[in-house]
């Protein structure tokens, strides 16, 4: 039972990963009819960024704001030099865009930093682990997590549904040419709206370092599952992105858990952890293609 | 009495609160060009989209021709004779007119499962559509590509393929907006030449047209029909009166 | 492929351009081994081969994604399993077995790429049933689920290799020819290629290919003159299927290897690259972009060890200021239309 408890925390710690990169891309998609494939791109941005501060300085602290600057900036610079001329144009003109990002990225990470992952440590402040009910202990950097992206999904909520900037996204994102027309300076809606997609996939970046290793294509790892929360929770919702996330998030840590050992009762040891793993791995894809057929639009659909 | 050629009762689609069409019932007789009336927001888009099915409607029953089309898909109402222009044009700007008149006349010949002969040296295919553009002055556009169309010209294409696919019942959304006087001029003529030859329901907001062209004509206000009749017992009906006409349209 | 100018929006009259190039083209690629022999680059020719099956996987989506309209970010599913299908049969063939207790293996190439077409075909037609359901991005990620699914059941059947997916030890055969030799594959890669352009060329301009462009352009207006989309837009998933399958059953042979990075999103999405780089819904812009990128790649690969970093921003560019690829920018710079 306490195996289950921690598996499914884990499953929400990840869930909460992909809600910081999701939000991101689903509000860049739902207002500005983007398909940024470089999204991942910055989230390996900030990876970087905080487990470089933190290697040189020691300083959490420091490594925080660089990690979120820095993603940030590169968000901004992405949306003022590339995506903004590609608005108007096809979604195929996007993707072939945004993949040579990817390519620029990713090379240019290489070149800077080579192709060694970099390990991150824990935090000391973090480190170790708490009983959170008897028998069940739970690292508390992933807690910590948890905590950090309820507080954004809470802060986005907020921002989005109390605000004058929230208003206007939420109106990009069902009638974006209604905004257009009533004279809102769109370009600088659209660049800060960028700017903070992208500080959040920093932010998952860098929470990221620690769990897993810094290397050039964990971006893209993420990406493809990150559209698949886009996606299972409908696009421009970010409600819809956060339980897509914590679906997504829960189901892929629980199957990756408990199907290989499910399967292992009815066949020979190695052959049932690599099908639990292939079958595992689909599972989520699995799930977007049954949510899809009988919610073409997602589960929470923005455009009613 | 043999039934009407479209026969509509108790038409009713809502919106979440809103009622879009409120029970619904029409007539259009073999032959005649019947006009559909209203203000704005009367449901009268609305009304030809749910007889097009594009639309779907939450109960009553359409019938054409004695059959009821109600829960048919649009393709295959268009194969049992409907057939619509839009108010905003649908066509295929990458085509040209002759690419667009062609492609109406190949689906009237039922299905284009044909991989391997060239559509556009088809002269079974070509050669009646520029029949039908020829027949409507628009033959010396046929090579152009339809986005570097006036809006007037689209219109107007937009009713050639119509006609191409041979309909019984023709459904005319607002075909005269946005035309200049010239061209509604044009318009008009080209419809009253069809007369007696392809039922039309016409909605149109020119009331200059509307009575122009239509034998009969019905109000729509609110989603329901309140009054159907020729143009003069429609001027002379209270109620349309005081729904419609009494603010000052006409 | 006479039928080049019937690609164009606006039909002209008599168009030699277009022919001639075909024509310049053709004979170029034919030309090609003897000349790169001659020259003493003999490594060419596999190059060559390389562009050539990619070319017809990049054309196949195209039918689907530049005129069908239908942006498939999945067809790495139907390139991998047409890859799977040879390297299957193969491993029957050599250990004498019969697969699913039925089929017998086989290494003549013929019936390997029939039985390849089919079995994508048969795929394409089962995902495209059920994800031409949806549009938009939502087909685009659908399409993309299955091809994943794909993927990671080939990852975990350990009877296929799993990860290191199956070796096949000699090229499939085809009459007396000897495969073995690159220029011979060349030129059994060059024959299916011809023989799959001028397909294509047939199809998109015929009464099928008249509507499939339609659908792409208004859904609504086909609907109102009377045809149904969606068979005509599964029909011509299948056919695109069919063709990833058969430029991935060369693949197969061509490596004489085959493994699940056949049936990665990244293979889709290098499709697609190819695709758009070359010319969405243009005859030949799949070939210029597949062309481009496999002879880039390979350049830049000898000469910088970044070479990602050059090809990003060669990308870039191309996006940013060729309307509509290479196929585009090619027809501007010959000063035509």
């Amino acid at each position: 039972m306490t195996l289950v408890l921690e598996q499914l925390l884990n499953g929400v710690q990840f869930g909460v990963m992909l809600f910081l990169l999701a939000a991101g891309l689903t509000l860049i998609f739902g207002i500005m009819g983007v398909i940024n494939l470089a999204h991942g791109s910055l989230y390996m941005v900030g990876a970087y960024a905080g487990a470089i501060v933190a290697a040189k300085t020691g300083s959490l602290l420091l490594a925080i704001p660089a990690a979120l600057a820095a993603a940030a900036a590169a968000g901004v610079a992405m949306e003022l030099l590339v995506l903004r001329r590609l608005y108007q144009r096809d979604h195929l003109d996007q993707v072939l865009a945004t993949f040579a990002l990817i390519l620029i990225f990713n090379q240019g990470v290489t070149l800077l930093f080579g192709r060694q992952p970099l390990f991150v440590s824990i935090p000391p402040l973090l480190n170790g682990s708490v009983e959170l009910l008897p028998g069940l202990s739970y690292s508390v950097y992933r807690l910590t997590i948890i905590a950090v992206g309820l507080l954004v999904a809470a802060g986005l909520s907020i921002l989005i549904n109390r605000t004058r900037v929230g208003m206007l996204v939420r109106a990009g994102a069902t009638h974006r040419d209604m905004v257009r027309a009533l004279g809102v300076d769109i370009k600088l809606l659209y660049t800060a709206v960028f700017g903070l997609g992208a500080l959040l996939a920093g932010l998952a970046g860098l929470m990221a370092g620690p769990i897993l290793a810094v290397q050039v294509g964990m971006g893209e790892q993420i990406l493809i599952m990150t559209f698949v929360v886009v996606v299972i929770g409908g696009v421009g919702s970010v409600r819809g992105a956060l339980f897509g996330a914590l679906i997504v998030g829960i189901v892929d840590t629980c199957l990756r858990a408990f199907l290989p050992g499910l399967l292992r009762q009815v066949m020979a040891g190695s052959e049932a952890d690599a099908l639990g793993a292939g079958l595992s791995s689909m599972g989520i894809y699995l799930l977007m293609a049954v949510v899809l057929l009988l919610r073409p639009k997602g589960l929470f659909p923005s455009h009613a | 009495m043999a039934e009407p050629l479209l026969c509509v009762r108790g038409l009713r689609k809502r919106f979440g609160g809103l009622v879009a069409t409120d029970g619904v019932d029409l007539d259009v007789a073999e032959g005649e060009i019947h006009a559909l009336i209203g203000p704005n927001g009367a449901g009268k888009t609305t009304l030809i989209t749910q007889l097009f099915g594009e639309l779907s409607h939450d109960a009553g029953e359409i019938r054409l021709g004695g059959e009821e089309i109600g829960a048919l898909p649009t393709p295959q109402r268009v194969r049992r004779g409907l057939a619509r222009t839009f108010q905003i044009t649908h066509l295929l700007p990458d085509y040209t007119v002759l690419d667009n008149v062609a492609l109406a006349v190949q689906a009237r010949q039922g299905h284009s499962f044909r991989f391997f002969a060239e559509a556009r040296r088809d002269d079974g295919l070509r050669g009646q559509a520029k029949g039908h553009l020829a027949a409507a002055g628009l033959f010396h556009r046929a090579e152009v590509k339809v986005s570097d169309l006036s809006h007037g010209e689209q219109k107007q294409l937009e009713l050639i393929m119509a006609l191409a696919g041979g309909p019984r019942l023709l459904l005319l959304d607002e075909p005269m907006a946005g035309l200049g006087h010239a061209e509604s001029e044009q318009m008009v003529g080209m419809l009253s030449a069809l007369r007696g030859k392809v039922t039309m329901l016409l909605v149109e907001h020119d009331m200059d047209a509307v009575f122009a062209l239509a034998d009969r004509i019905s109000v729509l206000v609110y989603g329901r029909v309140i009054a159907t009749g020729t143009a003069a017992e429609i001027r002379d009906n209270p109620d349309v009166r005081a729904a419609y006409l009494g603010d000052g349209e006409a | 492929m006479r039928n080049e100018a019937m690609v164009q929006p606006v039909p002209v009259p008599v168009a030699y351009g277009p022919l001639l190039a075909t024509l310049v083209l053709a004979l170029a690629l034919v030309v090609l081994p003897f000349a790169a022999q001659a020259l003493g680059q003999p490594s060419l020719v596999p190059l060559a081969t390389r562009a050539l099956i990619y070319a017809i996987a990049a054309a196949s989506l195209n039918l689907a994604l530049g005129y069908g309209g239908m942006v498939s970010f999945g067809h790495a599913a139907f390139f991998g399993i047409g890859g799977y299908v040879v390297g299957i049969l193969y491993q029957s063939f050599t250990a004498d077995e019969l697969l699913f207790g039925l089929i017998p293996g086989t290494n003549q190439l013929l019936l390997t790429l029939a039985a390849a077409m089919l079995a994508a075909g048969f795929l394409a037609l089962v995902i495209g049933a059920l994800s031409l359901r949806t549009s938009g991005v939502q087909f685009i990620m659908i399409t993309l689920a299955f091809a994943q699914m794909l993927f990671f059941l080939f990852v975990s059947l350990k009877a296929y290799g799993g990860d290191d997916g199956l070796i096949i030890r000699r090229r499939n055969i085809l009459f007396g020819l000897d495969t073995r030799d690159d220029t011979v594959f060349y030129f059994v890669c060059l024959a299916a290629a011809a023989i799959m352009f001028w397909g294509i060329a047939r199809i998109v301009g015929s009464r099928f290919g008249m509507v499939l462009a339609g659908i792409r352009q208004s859904e609504r207006r086909m609907a109102a003159m009377g045809i149904a989309p969606y068979r005509y837009k599964l029909a011509a998933f299948v056919i695109s299927g069919m063709g990833a399958g058969l430029a991935g059953a060369l693949m197969a042979n061509y490596l004489r290897f085959v493994s699940p990075d056949m049936l990665h999103w990244t293979k889709s999405g290098e499709l697609m690259i190819m695709v758009i780089l070359g010319g969405v819904g243009t005859l030949l812009g799949p070939l210029l972009g597949a062309a481009a990128l496999v002879v880039l790649e390979t350049v830049l690969t000898a000469w910088t060890e970044h070479w990602q970093l050059v090809l990003g921003p060669i990308l870039l560019v191309v996006v940013l200021f060729t309307q509509g690829g290479l196929r585009a920018l090619l027809r501007r710079l010959g000063g035509g239309r």
